[in-house]
């Protein structure tokens, strides 16, 4: 298993915009939803690992682990996209640069697969991340 | 399928009430034509949605929560945020919320996307008597589309004539299929319109995007970009628009001749609309690239009808542009720590203030910043005291000292919202809220300014 660089996007999707809005964001559906980084084939290749392996996804923001899965809007090689929720905002680049809006779309970060562990649930990683570090 | 030929019906049969009509409260296409079947528990006499009829699968969700989702339906409290919450009553709640902000210098008032422009009133009232900031989830979603059309202004329309008219979609650096699923079926490509009898077979769809996403998989023609090269591409199109030379090739990752490609198709249409979203907003060069989309546009129009409009998250963002910009003369980011009214970005945007620590008290309403902001901004939020008023548990209740329980406005109390085109909505009433939650989030929020106004001795103003 390799370390790999790619820049990652997030955004919207219909399973997590679902459990979101309904009601569930303390279920483990959240976490099913949202702790998930989408790949491209070939990055798959170059992390020598397949779909459905836990990974690290870590930059100077933070460190963050998710689910890696194959993404359905491929080919996009060197391309990440993870769904909006608080495991993505562990790792976006928070500097605004004076307009209000982090950078969700493009922040580069460092992958890689670490099989033995699993995502947090959402309120396990706002303790963790957050009400821990108080 | 509930044809609803008369408008606003509500049916009663065999216990069960059908209501018809009802806005979907959750994105900004805030599809109007929603049925709801509402049944009444025999036993306590409470009603529940049973069925939804026209709605997407997210919106659906709205009306029928998950299995197991938790409701909140009185007011929690803890001191620390290590502790527990304990409940408490309304009065108390109201009493800690009015305390907090008063007591803080400069409080930050977020959120207001999923609430009514009736509470959007009181909010801006209510930052001004405690002197802080008020800003909602526009500031990191399509906050630089705010910037970049106060700077150059846009040809618009409304979701009704690209209906009508439109006979060539443009979606740039969005993928409604995920985020706003109806809007092609109902707004844009696949509906019937009075121009367009044919629907779709009448509309050529295009999607630019990095991704091939859902929506591009359903065009007529795909472009696939590299990420953030958005400024690029439309200024290579300005140029070629105006017979400049364009010396590079490939642009962004698309050939040169596939743009201009592109270019003579999009003159060809007779009216086209080109939707952007937060592909735009949330890559380098933000409000840049949205002006340089807009450029293209105002440019088109020496050839032919084209209008621009970005597709706004949830039902009522738009609302708190409006709302705030008819009360205070600014669409967001408006700081009362001098009494009147103030805006600049960067120094008076939510996220901003929150990851600089500028902010020591925070009032978050019908937002989930603790899911949507960077690690920085949360990290301020869980260390200040932090009042959220939502309807289910949210990473952002997680780090709460004190969680009010909302009130589903548009479901559980009529409400007014402003659709992405900037078209006011009535949204009409399903059934009452829970036992314990307030008729509307108005109502706890005109009881709260009265609080706050009483301790600083002034008058009510509001009527
Ligand atoms: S498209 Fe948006 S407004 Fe329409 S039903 Fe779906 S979520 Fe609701």
């Amino acid at each position: 298993m390799a370390i790999i660089k790619l820049n990652v996007t997030s955004g919207a999707t219909v399973p997590q915009g679902v459990v979101a809005k309904g009601g569930g964001k303390k279920l483990t559906d959240y976490k099913n939803t949202a702790a998930i980084i989408f790949l491209d084939k070939q990055d798959f290749k170059k992390l020598e690992t397949y779909p459905g392996t836990a990974v690290e996804v870590r930059n100077a923001f933070g460190k963050v682990i998710v689910t890696a899965q194959l993404t359905p809007d491929g080919p996009h090689p060197g391309v990440a996209f993870m769904p909006r929720g608080p495991w993505a905002n562990v790792i976006i680049d928070p500097d605004t640069k004076s307009s209000g809006c982090p950078m969700y779309k493009n922040t580069e970060v460092e992958i890689e697969p670490k099989p033995e562990l699993s995502p947090l649930e959402m309120a396990d990683l706002m303790k963790q991340e957050y009400i821990d570090k108080l | 399928m509930y044809i609803t030929d008369k408008s606003g019906f509500t049916k009663e049969t065999k216990g069960q009430r059908v209501v018809s009509d009802v806005t979907c409260p959750f994105c900004g296409s805030a599809c109007d034509d929603i049925v709801c079947v509402v049944e009444k528990d025999p036993k306590t006499g409470n009603e529940h949605i049973k069925e939804v009829y026209n709605a997407c699968k997210v919106g659906t969700a709205n009306f029928l929560p998950c299995k197991g989702a938790e409701r909140f339906t009185t007011p929690l409290w803890r001191e620390s945020k290590k502790d527990d919450f304990e409940p408490i009553t309304w009065d108390d709640a109201l009493e800690k919320t009015a305390d907090i902000l008063l007591a803080a210098k400069h409080p930050l008032i977020f959120g207001w996307s999923e609430t009514s422009v009736e509470a959007m009133r009181y909010g801006v009232r209510l930052t001004e008597l405690v002197g802080g900031t008020i800003d909602g989830q526009v500031t990191h979603c399509h906050g630089p589309t705010v910037q970049a059309i106060q700077e150059v202004g846009y040809p618009t329309g409304t979701l009704g004539e690209v209906k009508n008219r439109a006979d060539m979609i443009v979606y740039w650096g969005c993928n409604p299929l995920n985020a706003h699923a109806r809007h092609l079926s109902r707004y844009s490509t696949y509906v019937s319109g009075f121009f367009r009898r044919h629907g779709r077979q009448e509309r050529k769809l295009i999607v630019v995007d990095p991704r091939r996403t859902d929506t591009a998989k359903l065009a007529d023609e795909y472009i696939q970009i590299e990420l953030g090269s958005d400024y690029e591409i439309f200024q290579a199109m300005r140029a070629l628009l105006n017979d400049a030379e364009v010396t590079k090739d490939p642009i962004g990752g698309v050939p040169l001749d596939t743009l201009k490609g592109l270019l003579e198709t999009m003159k060809s249409a007779s009216y086209g609309a080109l939707f952007f979203g937060l592909g735009l907003t949330h890559s380098e060069s933000k409000k840049n690239n949205v002006e340089a989309g807009i450029g293209l546009v105002q440019a088109l129009n020496d050839h032919t009808k084209w209008q621009i409009m970005p597709l706004r998250g949830h039902y009522n963002v738009g609302g708190l542009n409006q709302v705030l910009s008819w009360l205070t003369g600014y669409a967001y980011a408006v700081n009362f720590t001098r009494g009147m009214p103030r805006y600049n970005i960067g120094e008076f945007t939510g996220v901003d203030m929150l990851a600089r620590k500028e902010v020591d008290a925070m009032f978050n309403i019908a937002a989930d910043p603790g899911a949507h902001i960077p690690q920085k901004a949360a990290m301020t939020m869980a260390e200040i005291p932090l009042i959220c008023c939502d309807i289910h548990p949210t990473p952002t209740t997680e780090l709460a000292n004190l969680i009010l329980p909302g009130t589903h406005d548009g479901i559980e109390a009529e409400a007014s919202c402003y659709r992405m085109d900037g078209v006011p909505i009535h949204m009409r009433k399903v059934h009452d809220p829970p036992a314990g939650c307030k008729p509307a989030n108005h109502v706890f929020l005109e009881e709260l300014v009265k609080i706050v106004e009483k301790k600083l001795e002034l008058p009510h103003v509001m009527q």
